[in-house]
C-alpha cells in the first residue's frame, strides 16, 4: 500500500526535533514545523524565537485563554517560559538577520539541489504573496531546516534541480525533512539523502524527486514508530 | 507644560488628511490599534498609503479601512493571512496598490528613516525579485541589497501606558513594532490603556520616550465627533 510508504506529519516533527542541539535558539515557523515543539524534550532546553519579539515561549496549556498579545508566527495563543524575554520587532529581526539563532524550521514550495528556496509566491497572476520573516530567516539564520511533504498536492516533486517559483532564498538550505526522507544539501554535491521511509525503495524516492539524489554512506531507514 | 494628551479618539486622528501616509502598528491581531483604527473610519480621510505588517482579516478594523476605498497602496510583509478577504478582493479586482517588502527590512527601513540613517544594504532578499531594479552588492563574499529608509506622515499605535509627555510602555509583544513606527513618522499617535501621571513610569521601564510620540489617548476616551 502506498500510503505506508510516507510518514505521518508528527512522526515527521518528532523526527526533525530528535536532530535539534541541546540549548539551540531556534525559530518555527508555518505548517509542519509547528508541531515540532511538542517533540522537544524540555531538559534540551530548546529556547524558540517568534519573529513578532518573544525569545522563549510554549504552547498554550489547554483549558487557558489564551492572550492576544501572546501569539507566535503562526498567529496561535502561546505562553512565555521561564526566562523569556520580549523585544521590539526591529530587534526580534536582527536576532535572524544577524545569524544569532542556530536554526529556522519553515516549510517550502520548492526546494533546489543547490540550497535555493522558494516558499512565498507560486508566482500565479491571481497568487496572494506572502513574505514575512521568510526572506530575513532564511538570510541570517545558521541553520536553515525546511520541514514540508515531499509532493506538491497534485503529486508534482518539491525538491528541484532549480525551483520553478520566485525564490525566497539563494543557497541556503542545509537540511530538509519530508514524509519520505531525511536530507542534506551539500553545497558541492547537492541532495544527499541520509534516511529513507520504511518500505519505500530508492527508485521510488528518486521518482517523487525532480533532483539527482546521492545517498550517504550510512542511510537510516525511518519507522512510524 | 509639554501635554500630549488627546481628549477623544476623534481628536487624536483629526490632523490625519487625505493622502497621507500610516504606519499602523500590529502583528495579526496582537498591537493591533483597533480603537485609533475606527476613530480613522470614521474621521473620513482617504486615498491613504497604509504601512502595517499585514492587510486586515474580516470586514473590520485595517480591513474595514479597505474595503471602503479610502486605501490606495498598503505595504506590508505578509497580506494573506486567513480571512484577509477584502484585501484578496481588492488585489485581485486591481484596486489597490501593493508594496510587499520582507518584514525585517520593512522593520529596518522604518528604523533607518527615525535613526537618520540613509539606504543600507541588507542581505535579506538577495537575488530575489525583491530585488529586482536595486542596487545588489557582494561584499566579502555574501550578496546584499540596497534598501531605502522608509517614512511617514502618521503612526497609529498601540501601547501600554503613557504619562503626559507621551512616555510608553507596551503590554508582552504587543511592542511589536510600536518603538519602530513611533520613530519613523512625523506624527505618532498612540493610543493606551491608561494614562498615568508624570514620574509613575521608572525611567528604564520607558520603552518609547516621548521625544518620539506626538499624541497620546486612553482608548476608551470618547469617540465625540468633531
Amino acid at each position: 500500500m502506498a500510503a505506508a510508504k510516507k510518514l505521518s506529519r508528527d512522526r515527521v516533527a518528532q523526527l526533525t526535533a530528535q536532530d535539534i542541539a541541546a540549548g539551540s535558539y531556534i525559530n518555527i515557523g508555518l505548517g509542519i514545523p509547528t508541531l515540532v515543539p511538542k517533540y522537544l524534550d524540555p531538559k534540551k532546553e530548546v529556547v524558540l524565537h517568534s519573529e513578532n519579539g518573544i525569545l522563549g515561549l510554549e504552547g498554550l496549556q489547554p483549558g487557558l485563554p489564551g492572550d492576544e498579545d501572546l501569539i507566535n508566527a503562526s498567529k496561535q495563543h502561546v505562553q512565555l517560559i521561564l526566562g523569556a524575554s520580549i523585544v521590539d520587532q526591529s530587534l526580534s529581526f536582527a536576532m535572524m538577520r544577524g545569524g544569532h539563532l542556530d536554526a529556522t524550521i519553515l516549510g517550502a514550495f520548492q526546494v533546489a539541489m543547490n540550497g535555493d528556496i522558494a516558499s512565498w509566491s507560486t508566482g500565479a497572476k491571481d497568487d496572494i504573496p506572502g513574505i514575512g520573516g521568510a526572506m530575513d530567516l532564511v538570510a541570517g539564520s545558521r541553520r536553515v531546516v525546511v520541514v514540508m511533504e515531499h509532493l506538491a498536492r497534485g503529486g508534482a516533486p518539491k525538491l528541484m534541480k532549480a525551483c520553478s517559483y520566485p525564490l525566497t532564498g539563494l543557497g541556503v538550505v542545509t537540511n530538509i525533512y519530508t514524509d519520505m526522507a531525511i536530507i542534506d544539501v551539500d553545497p558541492a554535491r547537492g541532495f544527499v539523502v541520509r534516511g529513507i521511509a520504511e518500505g519505500l525503495s530508492r527508485e521510488e524516492l528518486q521518482a517523487a524527486t525532480d533532483a539527482p539524489l546521492l545517498y550517504a554512506d550510512d542511510v537510516a531507514v525511518l519507522t512510524e514508530h | 507644560m509639554i501635554n500630549k494628551i488627546a481628549s477623544s479618539l476623534s481628536e487624536a486622528v483629526a490632523p490625519i488628511t487625505d493622502g497621507s501616509s500610516v504606519m499602523i502598528t500590529g502583528f495579526g491581531d496582537s498591537g493591533l490599534p483597533r480603537e485609533l483604527i475606527d476613530a480613522l473610519i470614521e474621521q473620513g480621510a482617504s486615498d491613504l498609503t497604509i504601512i502595517s505588517n499585514n492587510a486586515g482579516t474580516e470586514r473590520v478594523g485595517l480591513a474595514r479601512l479597505l474595503e471602503l476605498g479610502r486605501v490606495r497602496k498598503i505595504v506590508c510583509s505578509y497580506p494573506k493571512s486567513s480571512g484577509s478577504v477584502v484585501f484578496t478582493e481588492l488585489y485581485r479586482a486591481g484596486r489597490i496598490e501593493l508594496e510587499l517588502v520582507p518584514q525585517g527590512t520593512l522593520l529596518e527601513r522604518m528604523r533607518a528613516a527615525g535613526a537618520g540613517l540613509g539606504p543600507f544594504f541588507t542581505p535579506t532578499g538577495y537575488g530575489t525579485t525583491i530585488a529586482d531594479g536595486k542596487e545588489q552588492r557582494v561584499v566579502d563574499g555574501k550578496g546584499y541589497v540596497l534598501e531605502q529608509p522608509l517614512a511617514a506622515d502618521f503612526a497609529l499605535v498601540k501601547a501600554y501606558h503613557a504619562d503626559r509627555w507621551g512616555n510608553l510602555t507596551y503590554r508582552l509583544a504587543a511592542r511589536g513594532f510600536g518603538p519602530v513606527m513611533c520613530m519613523a513618522a512625523k506624527t505618532t499617535i498612540a493610543q493606551v490603556d491608561d494614562i498615568v501621571p508624570l514620574g509613575s513610569i521608572a525611567p528604564e521601564a520607558v520603552v518609547t520616550p516621548g521625544i518620539f510620540v506626538s499624541r497620546v489617548v486612553r482608548k476608551d476616551a470618547q469617540n465625540g465627533r468633531s
